[in-house]
């Protein structure tokens, strides 16, 4: 079973092969682990790993909580600050974040396993379904939110905790932005996406309408008109081109579609990939586009990035965990023409890089490598239309520091804000942080003023 | 390489590792095992008297209190002296002392407190050839409802009535085993010199209610829905012996008294200190019931090591030598003073000395410096009290360091007193003030 013909297909490996290469990366640790792992917590003050936490969780109380034998109670610290802490326990890239931060590093430079605790405590909780939050008494008021990923949730269930109704505008067939269809499937196996906006919602006083897009369906001035408040968290919809020759061809793919279409896949043998496979970009798209693709069967990966290792932004552990899966990364590499063979993808012809003068140039001195199938991963762009006069900064909607816009009455996070790290667990702070922001409106009866004229 | 051998009351063990009377030592098979892995001495569990034995619990016996990584740190029992036949244990007896005749082998005895009881039983003993008898007057549970164990041991009277009991029926040295669960050591420490004793082996198990189940609520170890209280050991309890061997060991009525000390030895570092604190031998047996009887490899090493880089030659080098350095709290002296240290190297930033400083001490302890995070001492504020010390996961990383006399104390402002002060002659004292008027 199982093919290593040339072009792109589907079937490359055996059944088994599929269920093994697609299985939990770091399944949860059991109870023993867990307090083993929670053990080696100091219990800092003012931790630093706090600090380092995009959402601010309590990590050294709900460490405590589980080596006392209360994960449910660590669950709460936890969502309590996340209520996506599950996907973020799962997709975090922790070690630049709190186990960076981790005291641990200093003393023997390996951190406590914090994010795989965090995952802990968050399935104990949700797998014996407890739920910490009811709603406070209903407001009246009611709140649209654009967009059902992970800052649109973070924000919908503050609102829902506050006693607003809120109507979530999903533009795709299922809830959870990225984390349905963006994440790598060996980090959030067992359908856990959907799971946790079940987990989310509820709380009730959501109503998610899907199939709904903004500038398609509806304008953010439809919303402002029927809403006493907006939230934005739409996300990117744009992908950046290559700017190079033949990037039409059949066998060029955005790795942002490859990673949604194997996401969404029940059988991942159906997914074709290509027997070589280069990728281009250095961030965690790229990462997640390359190793899927091996682990789909592709012979030959390579990444190119057309800068060197430190710049990745794919952080030193998905470069390892790639490496680890026979990904080759190669840096200093830009590419230039997609090379054809009877209308299909051949290869890319790729040209050196080199810094000059602080800026990146090619150096003329060029390649070919071989490849059935390219994904592009170098970045996505804010694509959106329907919001009118709203400003933008860099390309993204402006917001102040409490995530609200030019436009009275709405607020933005998220990646389609420019603002931090377009990483799910700053999402969630951002729309959390709105959810609050919009209370201490709404709860005022007043307008808000114009943050960004 | 340092001289382990031991000589305690004259019986002769090739170091100074015994294993006490407990369940590590209850028949021939363990005690051999335990031979054979290096144990320099054995007191065989305790023996009752002639006919049918007591008998133990069906359930579970032992409770536990726990460190990081689970660690055993504290463990209570409910079992009972042996519960095998008296014959069983003195015919083994005879044959593993036949078989390991350069160990210690000593029995440890509970009969009833009449005189006919320990008249019966102490030639029985003799002729196993055993080196010596342990009184068990400490046992906390159980036989002590029955007269024997803690309620001898907590009656001076009691004590020095049955030492002299054994002094006279037999030729074999007589060791009294003492329980914690009395208000002051020294009063049954001396009734057993009072009744002849040729030693005392001190801590006996503490009286204790280990944990809680919070789902029967009843104490653990439960045993059909209830618990009761048993005998607490392991290195929890070490300070308690500590102190309680130093208290005899310090006692002028009591001072030169052998000591056999017992009570949370785990390792070298603890036999040491017993030994400096005024024991002859130390005697194990939690360390044992956690690791097996393999430990005592690490405690000879450990212990031998040391006193070789030490220069120590033999145990008496360094049997109480710490003993003139216990004194009591009044004679301190005042005019030593000593400020906490942070080597910023070591420091990985926990900022636990802080918030323990902060919110329970003296605030001395910085948090940010120059809107950095960063723990430095206040010495101004500091007054040497150690508690970073204790708190600071990272061994070294915070010292006390004692100022040189004549030194700026910054907290006072005054200089270091070169001179020793202590309280009996503070003015604050009222005590002190009476006298001097």
């Amino acid at each position: 079973m199982g093919t290593t013909q040339s072009g792109i297909h589907r079937g490359r490996l055996a059944p088994a092969e599929y269920e093994t290469n697609f299985s939990d990366l770091h399944p949860r640790l059991d109870d023993h682990e867990a307090l083993v792992a929670a053990d080696r917590c100091y219990f800092c003050y003012d931790a630093p790993c706090m600090t380092a936490c995009p959402t601010s969780i309590d990590i050294p109380l709900f460490i405590r909580q589980i080596s006392t034998g209360n994960p449910i109670g660590s669950a709460k610290t936890i969502f309590d600050q996340n209520i996506l802490g599950g996907m973020c326990a799962r997709v975090c890239p922790t070690e630049t974040l709190c186990e960076q931060a981790c005291v641990r590093n200093t003393a023997e430079h390996r951190p406590v396993e914090i994010g795989r605790l965090q995952r802990y405590a968050t399935d104990v909780a949700m797998t014996e379904n407890q739920h910490f939050y009811e709603r406070a008494a209903h407001t009246g008021k009611a709140v649209a939110v654009v967009g059902a990923g992970p800052a649109g949730l973070a924000c919908a269930h503050r609102l829902a905790m506050n006693g607003h109704d809120v109507v979530i505008f999903e533009a795709r067939e299922k809830a959870g932005g990225l984390n349905e269809y963006g994440i790598a499937t060996y980090k959030a196996v067992d359908d856990f996406a959907q799971r946790e906006v079940d987990y989310v919602l509820a709380i009730g006083g959501i109503e998610v309408k899907n199939g709904l897009k903004l500038g398609r369906d509806f304008t953010l001035a439809d919303l402002t008109a029927n809403f006493d408040a907006v939230f934005l968290g739409m996300g990117l919809a744009g992908v950046n081109a290559l700017g190079a020759e033949g990037e039409t061809l059949p066998g060029v793919v955005d790795a942002v579609d490859f990673i949604a279409e194997l996401r969404q896949a029940g059988d991942k043998a159906s997914v074709p990939v290509g027997r070589r496979v280069v990728v281009i970009g250095g961030g965690m798209t790229a990462i997640d586009a390359a190793v899927q693709a091996k682990l789909l069967g592709a012979e030959e990966v390579t990444i190119c990035y057309r800068r060197g290792k430190e710049h990745m932004n794919a952080s030193p552990f998905e470069q390892d965990l790639a490496a680890s899966k026979g990904v080759m990364i190669r840096h200093w590499l830009q590419p230039k023409r997609v090379i054809a063979r009877d209308g299909h993808v051949a290869g890319i012809e790729v040209e050196y890089t080199e810094m000059r003068d602080g800026r990146l140039v090619g150096t003329g001195e060029t390649g070919a490598l071989a490849a059935d199938q390219i994904f592009k991963a170098i970045g996505q762009t804010f694509e959106a239309a329907g919001l009118g006069l709203l400003a933008m900064a860099g390309n993204r909607i402006a917001v102040d520091a409490e995530g609200r816009t030019s436009v009275p009455n709405v607020w933005a996070g998220g990646d389609c804000v420019k603002a931090g790290e377009d990483l799910t667990v700053t999402s969630v702070a951002q729309g959390r942080d709105a959810a609050d922001s919009i209370n201490r409106m709404l709860a005022a009866g007043a307008q808000p003023s114009v943050a960004v004229a | 390489m340092a001289d382990l051998r031991n000589n305690f009351v004259g019986i002769k063990s090739p170091n100074p590792f015994w294993l006490a009377s407990a369940p590590p030592t209850d028949k021939a098979y363990n005690v051999e095992r335990a031979f054979k892995a290096g144990w320099g001495g054995v007191v065989w569990k305790t023996l009752g008297e002639e006919g049918p034995p007591v008998v133990n619990v069906n359930g579970p016996r032992y409770g536990a209190i726990w460190g990081a990584d689970r660690r055993l740190l504290g463990l209570n029992n409910i079992e009972l002296i042996t519960d095998r036949d008296l014959y069983t244990n003195l015919i083994e007896m005879k044959q593993v002392k036949m078989n390991w005749p350069d160990r210690a082998l000593i029995a440890s005895i509970m009969v009833p407190c009449e005189e006919e009881s320990w008249k019966a039983i102490l030639p029985l003993v003799e002729e196993t050839g055993a080196d010596g008898i342990e009184l068990n007057f400490g046992c906390p549970h159980g036989m002590s409802e029955r007269g024997m164990g803690a309620a001898v041991g907590q009656v001076p009277e009691y004590i020095e009535m049955v030492v002299r009991w054994c002094k006279q029926y037999t030729r074999m040295p007589v060791i009294t085993k003492l329980t914690p669960n009395i208000t002051d050591i020294r009063k049954p420490a001396r009734a057993a010199k009072a009744g002849g004793t040729d030693a005392v082996s001190l801590i006996n198990t503490i009286n204790s209610i280990v944990s809680v189940d919070l789902d029967s609520f009843a104490p653990n170890p439960t045993v059909g829905g209830k618990g009761t209280h048993g005998g607490y050991c392991g290195p929890a309890v070490k300070p308690i012996a500590l102190n309680m061997v130093a208290e005899i060991a310090r006692d002028p009525e009591t001072y030169g008294l052998p000591i056999s000390g017992i009570g949370g030895v785990t390792t070298w570092r603890d036999a040491a200190e017993f030994l400096a604190l005024g024991a002859g031998n130390v005697q194990v047996c939690t360390a044992a019931m956690t690791y097996g009887f393999k430990i005592v490899q690490e405690m000879i090493s450990g212990l031998s090591d040391w006193m070789d880089a030490k220069g120590h030659r033999n145990l008496d080098d360094i049997c109480g030598r710490a003993v003139p350095n216990v004194t009591d709290w009044q004679y301190l002296n005042l005019n030593y003073i000593a400020k906490a240290h942070i080597d910023q190297d070591a420091c990985i930033k926990c900022g636990r000395c802080h918030i323990a400083c902060e919110d329970t001490s003296h605030q001395a302890i910085t948090q940010f410096v120059d809107g950095v995070r960063h723990f430095e001492v206040m010495e101004d504020e500091c007054v040497g009290c150690n508690l970073c010390v204790n708190v600071c996961p990272v061994e070294n990383c915070i010292t006390m360091v004692g100022l040189e006399p004549g030194t700026l104390d910054q907290r006072t402002g005054k200089p270091v007193d070169p001179n020793y002060a202590n309280w009996t002659t503070h003015p604050n004292n009222p005590a002190a003030r009476q006298a001097a008027e």
